[in-house]
């Protein structure tokens, strides 16, 4: 086979295909270790019944989705309260396009990247992409004509979009100290500089944490689904594979929140400490360890915080979490760019 | 232009996803409709108003309009803070210029209770 064809439509659907089934797989068995963890913190056992260890517990919840009957309100707008969950869904998906998973190696000869484009806006991509989301949100709210549903959408809409500029403020501060925009780039950059970012970026790294916990709409943040006062949130009248598509989405952008503070603040694929720890003792034993698997841990140790935050913390009031967004993050994050810009000014001078 | 055509394909199969599982899902899903399962979620008494007539806090859109305004000074750091290598104390200075007029604007916003929810 030409070797154009080969690099061009070959390596990048098979590279597509196995991005599509791992982040499901992923997403599946996330669903499954937050049940498992919250048990085990609350003194309980957890799925257990459904394969050795409940196992295959998220087989038959998607089963069980997949047969359940499709409940539509009456006075419901049919149309968009069909598309919805589609608007959650696809942007979640479409942000693992970037998400640089490993370093490049060698397959038969031919040098494959592990993730699907390198390109140079990778970070804007990603915060524009992550923006559409929230249409689907507000959208779902609004057409179910329920009134829960409506106030829960609304409620969704305002705090992610009041915990976007601190979280966009908090990226911005990584970027400076890379200089690039490019997710891979960003990594080599912290290659460079032996340090993970967020050493020198703790603040940064603190606020774009507590914001990424409130854009996915998590404990202690999930006002909008807060079961005590409204049910669900925006997905009341949702059910069988809809509520399934709005589900896999919340637990897909859980994975591009974690994703992107691996990228931006703890190095990537990189081991710990880049050079410093690897120039001593642990050279040899470092280099037999793939990037990807550095990557995937440091991911899942956020995807455990997320778990670890939903059993631990009680939930925020309304005004409270706007106090927290617009009076505290957003003056911190302004002050982190500005501290950030000066020690790269007097550093890089 | 060969990093934006795979991102093109992985976004039609990210769109065929949805659509796919929701037309499985429609073929194979149990189906019995009933005009009392179709009443929307609230209480169990039959509803008397739709939702859209409920009226909410005018705050939801002075939060947007302030979106709005400070979501476009995130968009005007990214390409400083990229080429903030070349600008150097030049670039410093007029973006905290920029900052500080944009400052300004958020104690203005604070002080009239633009962030107040009560």
């Amino acid at each position: 086979m030409p070797e154009p064809i080969l690099q061009l439509l070959l390596i990048p659907l098979i590279k597509i295909v196995v991005l599509l089934v791992v982040v499901l797989l992923i997403v599946a068995y996330l669903t499954y270790a937050e049940r498992k963890i919250l048990a085990y913190m609350q003194v309980r056992l957890g799925p257990n019944r459904v394969g050795p260890k409940g196992w295959l517990q998220p087989v038959a919840d998607g089963l069980k989705l997949f047969v359940k009957e499709d409940l539509v309100p009456g006075g419901a707008e049919k149309l968009v309260f069909m598309i919805a969950p589609a608007i959650v869904m696809v942007p979640a998906l479409v942000m693992f396009a970037v998400v640089p998973f490993g370093e490049p190696f060698k397959v038969a000869g031919i040098s494959v990247t592990p993730y699907l484009a390198d390109i140079n806006i990778a970070i804007l991509f990603i915060l524009g992409v992550s923006s559409l989301g929230v249409f689907g949100i507000i959208l779902g709210g609004w057409s179910s004509n329920n009134k829960f549903s409506l106030m829960g959408g609304l409620r969704s809409a305002a705090q992610m979009v009041s915990y976007e500029i601190p979280m966009g403020f908090a990226v911005a501060s990584a970027v400076l100290m890379a200089g690039t925009l490019s997710m891979v780039g960003i990594v080599e950059a912290q290659r460079t500089a032996q340090w993970w970012f967020m050493f020198p970026g703790i603040l940064g790294f603190g606020i774009y944490w507590v914001c990424g916990v409130a854009e996915t709409n998590r404990n202690p943040f999930d006002l909008p689904e807060a079961e005590a006062e409204l049910v669900a949130g925006f997905h009341t009248e949702y059910s069988g594979m809809k509520f399934a598509l709005f589900y896999l989405a919340e637990y897909a952008n859980m994975m591009i929140v974690s994703a992107m503070a691996v990228v931006l603040f703890c190095g990537g694929w990189l081991p710990p400490f880049p050079n410093l720890l690897a120039g001593l003792w642990a050279l040899p034993v470092l280099a037999w360890i793939p990037g990807a698997f550095w990557f995937l841990a440091k991911m899942s140790f956020f995807l455990f915080c997320y778990i670890w935050f939903r059993g631990t913390f009680p939930r925020y009031r309304f005004d409270q979490l706007m106090n927290v967004g617009w009076k505290w993050l957003f003056p911190l994050s302004l002050a982190n760019v500005m501290l950030v810009a000066l020690g790269v000014l007097l550093l890089k001078g | 232009m060969e990093h934006y055509v795979p991102i093109l394909v992985y976004t039609l199969v990210a769109i065929s996803f949805p659509i796919v599982a929701l037309l499985m899902a429609k073929v194979i899903r149990a189906g019995s409709p009933d005009p009392v399962k179709a009443e929307p979620y609230e209480c169990g008494v039959k509803t008397s108003t739709v939702a859209f007539d409920t009226r909410f806090s005018i705050r939801y859109y002075l939060i947007a309009v302030l979106f709005v305004i400070f979501d476009v000074e995130t968009i005007f750091l990214f390409p400083w803070a990229v080429s903030f290598d070349r600008l150097a104390l030049f670039g410093f200075i007029e973006m905290m210029v920029f900052l500080a007029i944009l400052l300004v604007g958020y104690v203005y916003a604070w002080r009239r209770g633009a962030l107040e929810w009560a």
